[in-house]
C-alpha cells in the first residue's frame, strides 16, 4: 500500500489560523481535515452583560474582512428582539453598506487570491509583474467598495457608524451622488473582469451540493430573507437552530455545522446564493452571467470566481440604484426602548450566510448570544470537496498537488484561508 | 510640490500594534506632512500613497529584536524588506502586500521610507508597552531630525509654523 500524507502545518495570510491534512492511500484520498486551531475568542461570551447598543461594534471585530456582515446580523437580530423594523432610506443605506463590503471582498479574492491560481502565479504580487493592468483594474474596483464603506460606515474596515435602529449619521445626498461617477466607471471595469475570468481554463468537475442561502421575494439577498435550500427547505431565520446544528470536532477549535434532519453538510456562499437567487439579479448582472456562459446553477466550485465577478457587477449596479433614489432621512435612526426578548437574524456575508441570535433582559442587557459564521458552516463541505476533487490530481508532482489542494480550499474563500499560498508541505509516503 | 505623507499603520486597540498611530499622533502638531492613520488594510494603504511624492510609513514589527527597537528601511531604494509569507500580522492582506504591489506596479512614491518599531505585546485592549512607547518617541524624533536635515539641504519646509 502506498501512503502519502499531505500536511500543512499553518495557513499563512489567514484571518485566523488553520491547517490542512490530506491522507492518500493507493492513489486515493482517504481523508481530508481542515483544522482551525486559533484560540477561541469567546465573542459570544463577551457579549453577555453588555448593552444591546454595543453589539454591532463588538460583532464587527470578529472579522477584519467582512465586519459589515457581523454588524448587520447583530442589528437585525436586536431589532427583531425589540420589535423594530427599519425601512426606507435607512434600509437602503444598509444595503449600500453591504454593496461596499461585497465589492471590496470579492475583488480582493478574485484578483489577489483566486486569479493567480488560474494564471499560474504564486500570488497576486507575482501576478502583478506580468498583469499589472489587470491588478490595477481590480484594485480600482475594490477602492470604490472602500469608499462606500468609508462614506456610509465611517471607515473602510470595522465601520463605526452602524447602530441598532439605523446609523449614527446619515450620509449627505450630495456625498453619495459624488460617488456615482466612480461607481459607473467601476461597473464598466467589473464587466470586463467577468468576461476575463469566464475565459479561464477550469477543471471539469461537478459536485452535488446542498445549497443554503437567504431568499427574498424580489431582491438579491443582503440583509433579509427566508433561509432556503436547494432541497426545498424554506424557513424563517428564527427557525435556524431547529434545522441546523453546530457541533464540535476534536481536531478543531471552530465548530462544524450540519443540517439536523439529514445529518448532512451544506454549502453557503456565492455558489449557493447564485443558485437560489439568480432570477432576482439585476438585468445587467443577468446579462453578464449569460455572456460569461454561467449556468443558472453552477456546481463547479472552481467557477466560483465567475460568480464573484457577477455578484460584484450586481453590487455596483445596486449601489448606483440606491444612490439614484436616495433621499436624506429625517432622522439617522429609529429611537428604541429596551425590552426583554429573543431576536434572530441571518444576513449574507460575501462568504455566505451567517446567523445571530440574542436574548435580552428587560433593560436591554444581552443575556446570551449565538453567532454562526459562514466558515464553520462550510467547513465540512470544503473537506468533502478536498476528498472528492483532489483525487483527480494525486498523480501530479507534489507542488502541483499542493497547489490544487490550496485552490480547492480557496474556491470557497473561508475566513481562515484567504491565502495566496499557504504553506509548508510535508508528504509522508508511508 | 507633490503631496508628502506620514502613514501610521496599526490598531491602537491592540497593544503595541498602536506604535504606528502613536508616532502619527506625536508628529501631528509639528510636521507639515499629510498625517494619516490606517489600520493596515492594503487597499487603504495603496489609496493613501496614491499621488504622493514622499512617504514615511510607520508600523509595529514582531521579530527577535528587543522591544522598542526602531528600524529604518529605504523602500524606494532597496525594495520591500517585508516577507509575503509572514502570517503574524493582524491585518490580513496588509502592509507587506501593499508595498509589494506598489513596488511591482511602479506606484511606490519616489521617496518612501519605512520605520518599524518592535513590539512585545499585541493583546486586544492592551495599552502600548513602555518599550514600544519609547520606540515610538525615538522614531518620531528620528523622523523630525531627518526632516530638519532635509530642510537644511533642500530648503523645503517640513515643519508647521511656530
Amino acid at each position: 500500500m502506498t501512503s502519502r500524507t499531505i500536511s500543512v502545518g499553518a495557513l499563512a495570510r489567514v484571518e485566523g489560523e488553520g491547517g490542512l491534512e490530506i491522507v492518500l492511500r493507493d492513489g486515493e484520498v482517504k481523508s481530508a481535515a481542515l483544522t482551525i486551531f486559533e484560540p477561541p475568542r469567546f465573542f459570544e461570551a463577551l457579549m453577555r452583560g453588555r448593552a444591546f447598543t454595543e453589539a454591532p461594534d463588538i460583532a464587527a471585530r470578529i472579522c477584519g474582512i467582512c465586519p459589515v456582515a457581523y454588524q448587520m446580523s447583530a442589528v437585525h437580530a436586536m431589532e427583531d428582539a425589540l420589535g423594530v423594523r427599519v425601512t426606507g432610506p435607512l434600509r437602503d443605506l444598509r444595503r449600500l453598506l453591504y454593496c461596499g463590503e461585497w465589492i471590496e471582498s470579492h475583488m480582493l479574492h478574485v484578483h489577489m487570491l483566486h486569479m493567480p491560481d488560474f494564471l499560474g502565479y504564486a500570488g497576486g504580487v507575482d501576478m502583478a509583474r506580468d498583469h499589472g493592468d489587470i491588478v490595477r483594474r481590480g484594485l480600482a474596483i475594490k477602492k470604490v467598495g472602500n469608499e462606500i464603506m468609508t462614506l456610509v460606515g465611517g471607515r473602510e474596515i470595522h465601520p463605526i457608524n452602524v447602530r441598532v435602529g439605523g446609523f449614527y449619521r446619515a450620509p449627505r445626498k450630495r456625498d453619495l451622488r459624488a460617488l456615482a461617477e466612480r461607481l459607473e466607471r467601476a461597473l464598466e471595469q467589473a464587466l470586463q473582469v467577468a468576461r476575463f475570468v469566464a475565459g479561464f481554463d477550469f477543471p471539469d468537475c461537478a459536485r452535488d451540493y446542498v445549497f443554503v442561502s437567504l431568499r427574498h421575494a424580489d431582491e438579491y439577498p443582503f440583509n433579509e430573507g427566508r433561509i432556503v435550500s436547494s432541497r426545498g427547505l424554506d424557513i424563517a431565520a428564527r427557525d435556524f437552530e431547529t434545522h441546523f446544528e453546530e457541533f464540535h470536532v476534536q481536531r478543531s477549535t471552530a465548530l462544524h455545522a450540519r443540517m439536523r434532519h439529514c445529518d448532512a453538510p451544506y454549502l453557503v456562499g456565492p455558489l449557493a446564493r447564485y443558485a437560489l437567487n439568480a432570477d432576482v439579479l439585476s438585468p445587467l448582472a443577468k446579462e453578464a452571467a449569460r455572456e460569461a456562459r454561467l449556468e443558472s446553477v453552477c456546481v463547479n466550485p472552481y467557477r466560483s470566481i465567475i460568480v464573484r465577478a457577477i455578484e460584484t457587477i450586481f453590487a455596483l449596479d445596486e449601489a448606483l440604484r440606491i444612490i439614484a433614489r436616495y433621499e436624506e432621512p429625517d432622522a439617522s435612526c429609529i429611537a428604541i426602548a429596551p425590552r426583554a426578548g429573543v431576536g434572530h437574524a441571518a444576513t449574507e456575508a460575501p462568504r455566505g450566510m451567517l446567523y445571530h441570535r440574542y436574548r435580552l433582559e428587560a433593560d436591554g442587557t444581552i443575556a446570551d448570544a449565538i453567532i454562526t459564521p459562514p466558515t464553520s458552516q462550510n467547513q465540512a463541505m470544503i473537506e468533502e470537496d478536498l476528498k472528492r476533487l483532489t483525487g483527480a490530481f494525486v498523480h501530479l508532482p507534489e507542488d502541483e498537488l499542493r497547489h490544487r489542494c490550496e485552490q480547492t480550499v480557496r474556491n470557497h474563500d473561508p475566513c481562515i484561508s484567504c491565502s495566496t499560498h499557504f504553506l509548508r508541505l510535508e508528504i509522508d509516503r508511508g | 510640490m507633490g503631496r508628502r505623507i506620514l502613514l501610521g499603520v496599526g490598531n491602537p486597540d491592540r497593544g503595541d500594534d498602536g506604535a504606528g498611530p502613536c508616532v502619527a499622533a506625536l508628529l501631528r502638531e509639528s510636521a507639515a506632512l499629510d498625517i494619516v492613520e490606517c489600520r493596515g488594510e492594503a487597499g487603504a494603504i495603496l489609496a493613501a500613497l496614491e499621488g504622493a511624492v514622499e512617504a514615511i510609513i510607520v508600523d509595529a514589527s514582531l521579530s527577535s529584536a528587543p522591544a522598542g527597537t526602531v528600524r529604518r528601511f529605504d523602500l524606494a531604494a532597496e525594495g520591500a524588506p517585508l516577507s509575503l509569507d509572514c502570517g503574524c500580522s493582524s491585518h490580513g492582506f496588509g502592509l507587506a502586500e501593499a508595498i509589494g504591489l506598489a513596488w511591482t506596479l511602479g506606484t511606490l512614491p519616489p521617496v518612501c521610507v519605512l520605520f518599524t518599531i518592535e513590539g512585545e505585546s499585541f493583546a486586544p485592549g492592551a495599552p502600548l508597552s513602555s518599550a514600544a512607547q519609547a520606540g515610538a518617541a525615538a522614531a518620531a524624533a528620528r523622523i523630525l531630525a531627518e526632516l530638519a536635515a532635509k530642510e537644511r539641504a533642500d530648503g523645503a519646509s517640513f515643519f508647521t509654523a511656530g
